[in-house]
């Protein structure tokens, strides 16, 4: 047991640290790293902007998607690489967020279902960043239940027209494609009749709405499309194939280990060593203590969880699904943790200005923004599903809308 | 990184839970649990056959010289199986405290016979009610003689020597408290069982009675030989609470699989699910607090203290929390004596206490981390 690099990995940390050192956009290095909770806003610089040019500097290095083949845009590195490298970028990691939906999700069910001429025109393009992707999956009727889309998707010639609307499409405003699925045939259970597509997203007919959300900021969008025309050959997988296409996807999604979740500890601990209260220091509080204890202990246990999941992939295995813990601990966390660093100030601890408050309003914004971190990417709700179908082996929900028709479905609770 | 245990560890911790599963199943547990016996003598002679009471014992001293990653692999299997034997105040307390502090002598003496089986060892600290303080140790020493009370005593009925906190000076700093060393078949103690909510582990009051003692470890050093002792035995005793809570999950789980209601298993329904699923987060987030105690614990780094009360206070929860909902998947057959849920939250509930109350170690962690980000 020890957490040495092999000579290997030694080797590829120090090339990959050196280049870092040498090509980062140090000017931003303090502002990312204070931008630890909620999203990353850069003061006086387009967050897109500044992303799309270290992206593109990454990809000239040979340092983008490096997981990919490198005929693809990638540099055909090994998993353990590739945590390797996401270690050693550091706080500029923070700027890959436009990317990291189309890197995640999109970019592999491309290569894994698009044909050798849709890899080579799009997958490049995507690892430098100057195509950024979206995925259109979620519809105010799918949620959870993502196979419950209503998104039509009818057949003309050899092309496909499309209507309906998504939700929840993160950076939809600033995409250049979008990874969609929709519904083919409505006349077989909703799982079968689902067929997925990519497409431009400036195409005639797609509206992007942002949605104001609780926390008071828009990040997520309304896709809206209105007789928007596909080519078939922008199809991924075979016609009512979609759902097992979006399982590459979510696949993806949730294998992307070292990927470090916020769970708002560190600055917790930090903010209660220096908050003095009526009886003293808040960390000299039995029941703070108390609290401070179980979530010090969650935050290393996940960072341990993730070392053992590195160790598999240093040895050449697949981590096992330990991982699947990683965001449902963390989103709790940050919402217990928001919660009482304002209790701990009293009534002012209501207050959001910068100047009024403690620790730069960071735990109001953590309390208003938390709630989709338990949302988001699977609710803790599915997430308790898959832990306990896919790691304990229980039997998966009775589903009484499996072997209907999906236009048979009821649309309305009362 | 290779943050796991060796293939050479997986294959002794995969013969330790065969041996256990022959040697050590519910109903050997029973026995003690129902009173029939204090210990396993059978069990205890089998552990010593296989070499795991002297796993992390050097071979000059009689042990197998192998280390403190493979005493914890096989502390995991000891708590999954519920072993009803003195290995923990044995293993992790005496003999670490004689490892630590022992002379040469009282190493020959004693570590040879741990490590056969032959001697059954345990720390008398506690002085009834109250969590490990040197403020709390009251019993005295005068002239090689101890007098005074210890309570509880894990172990203290069955135990050949025990290792004794002592006060040895009153100036109100931790150099008051010295360590000694007592046969306890040499007379002048008195033993008394008592009861606790664990019978399959034996607890006793050790009275001192003009008892001869021998020093273990310089005057004055034995708060800080204690500390250590504690913060390793917390690393061992995690593991078997890692070991008991993943079992319990098991056993909440097959339930679930096997027990039919409403015309389906219950293990379908989303309200057990997510409750079993909770105790699958707990363990995990324990076994990898473990994994980085053990660490430490093998490395002897200086990151122990923190790790060590990390590993305890992650794995005190995880093993509270699937033994109480262990109970709770089974519904009343979880409460009846029949079935061997009681038996794991019994044991969750008093090996969460033995080594001083969580809430110790959630104030030990904090001071720790304080101490680590002042320096």
């Amino acid at each position: 047991m020890n957490f040495d690099d092999t000579p290997q990995e030694a080797e590829f940390r120090s090339l990959a640290r050196k280049w870092v050192a040498a090509n980062a956009p140090k000017e931003f290095e303090e502002e990312l790293s204070k931008s630890s909770l909620g999203r990353i806003r850069l003061a006086r610089h387009d967050m897109v902007e500044v992303g799309k040019a270290w992206q593109k500097k990454k990809a000239e290095g040979g340092w983008a998607c490096l997981h990919w083949p490198k005929e693809y845009g990638g540099r055909g590195a090994t998993p353990i690489e590739k945590v390797i490298w996401q270690q050693e970028e550091g706080v500029y990691g923070k700027l890959t967020q436009p990317f990291q939906i189309g890197e995640g999700m999109c970019g592999p069910t491309v290569m894994a279902f698009g044909s050798e001429d849709s890899k080579r025109r799009y997958l490049p393009k995507l690892a430098s960043g100057d195509e950024i992707w979206c995925q259109l999956f979620s519809e105010p009727a799918g949620g959870s239940d993502v196979a419950g889309l209503r998104t039509r998707a009818e057949k003309k010639g050899d092309n496909w027209i499309v209507n309906g609307q998504k939700i929840w499409t993160s950076g939809a405003h600033y995409s250049d494609y979008g990874l969609l699925i929709t519904r083919t045939d409505p006349n077989v259970p909703k799982h079968k009749g689902l067929t997925m597509f990519f497409l431009d997203m400036k195409s005639k007919g797609v509206e992007v709405r942002p949605i104001k959300q609780a926390n008071g900021m828009q990040e997520f969008n309304e896709v809206y499309f209105t007789d928007v025309v596909i080519p078939d050959h922008q199809r991924l997988g075979a016609v009512g194939d979609g759902w097992n296409v979006s399982l590459t996807t979510l696949m993806n999604e949730r294998m992307s280990i070292g990927s470090r979740l916020a769970t708002g500890f560190p600055e917790m601990f930090e903010f209660c060593s220096n908050l003095m209260t009526d009886d003293g220091l808040a960390i000299d509080d039995p029941a703070t203590r108390s609290k401070l204890a179980s979530w010090a202990v969650k935050a290393s246990g996940l960072k341990y969880t993730s070392y053992r999941a590195i160790s598999a992939l240093s040895k050449g295995e697949r981590p096992g699904p330990e991982n699947s813990i990683g965001k449902l601990v963390s989103g709790m966390m940050l919402q217990d943790i928001a919660t009482y660093a304002m209790d701990l100030q009293g009534a002012a601890g209501a207050l959001t200005g910068d100047a009024e408050e403690q620790a730069r309003g960071q735990f109001q914004q953590m309390l208003l923004s938390s709630p989709s971190m338990r949302i988001a990417g699977g609710t803790d709700e599915i997430l308790r599903n898959i832990i306990a179908e896919r790691v304990l082996g229980l039997p998966g929900d009775i589903r009484v809308d499996k072997d209907v028709p999906f236009n048979k479905i009821p649309t309305k609770g009362r | 990184m290779n943050f796991d245990f060796s293939d050479d560890q997986k294959q002794m911790r995969d013969a330790a839970r065969k041996f256990l599963s022959e040697q050590c199943p519910p109903k050997a547990v029973r026995t003690v649990l129902d009173g029939k016996a204090a210990y396993d003598k059978e069990l205890w002679k089998g552990l010593a056959e296989m070499g795991f009471l002297g796993v992390a014992i050097p071979e000059e001293f009689g042990g197998a010289g192998a280390g403190h990653l493979e005493l914890c692999v096989i502390a995991e299997e000891m708590g999954r199986a519920l072993a009803p034997a003195p290995f923990s105040s044995t293993v992790y307390l005496a003999a670490e405290a004689i490892l630590i502090a022992g002379s040469e002598a009282q190493k020959q003496t004693w570590l040879p016979k741990i490590a056969s089986g032959e001697a059954i060892g345990t720390l008398a600290l506690f002085e009834g009610k109250g969590n490990p303080s040197p403020k709390a140790i009251k019993l005295a020493a005068s002239g090689g003689t101890l007098n005074g009370v210890k309570k509880p005593v894990p172990d203290g009925a069955i135990a050949d020597f025990a290792i004794v906190a002592v006060r040895t000076g009153s100036t109100g700093r931790d150099s008051d408290i010295s360590l000694f060393l007592v046969d306890l078949k040499a007379g002048g103690v008195e033993v008394k069982s008592l009861t606790n909510v664990d019978p399959t582990r034996g607890q006793a009051e050790l009275t001192f009675k003009n008892a001869k003692a021998e020093p273990l470890g310089a005057t004055g050093d034995g708060w800080s030989i204690l500390s250590q002792v504690l913060d390793r035995a917390a690393v061992l005793v995690a593991f078997e609470q890692v070991g008991g809570a993943d079992r319990a999950l098991e056993m909440g789980r097959d339930y679930a699989l096997d027990r039919i209601a409403f015309g389906r298993p219950i293990g379908s329904f989303q309200a057990v699910k997510h409750m079993l699923a909770d105790m699958y987060v707990s363990a995990t987030l324990a076994r990898s607090n473990c994994y980085y105690g053990a660490w430490a614990l093998s490395t002897n780094a200086s990151e122990l203290p923190e790790a060590a009360a990390a590993a305890r206070i992650s794995a005190t929860q995880a093993f509270q929390h699937c033994a109480k909902n262990n109970i709770q998947v089974h519904g009343g057959m979880g409460f009846t004596w029949e079935f061997d849920c009681h038996m794991y939250y019994r044991r969750a509930n008093a090996v969460a206490l033995g080594l001083g109350s969580l809430s110790y170690w959630e104030d030990q962690l904090i001071d720790r981390m304080r101490k680590k980000n002042a320096a």
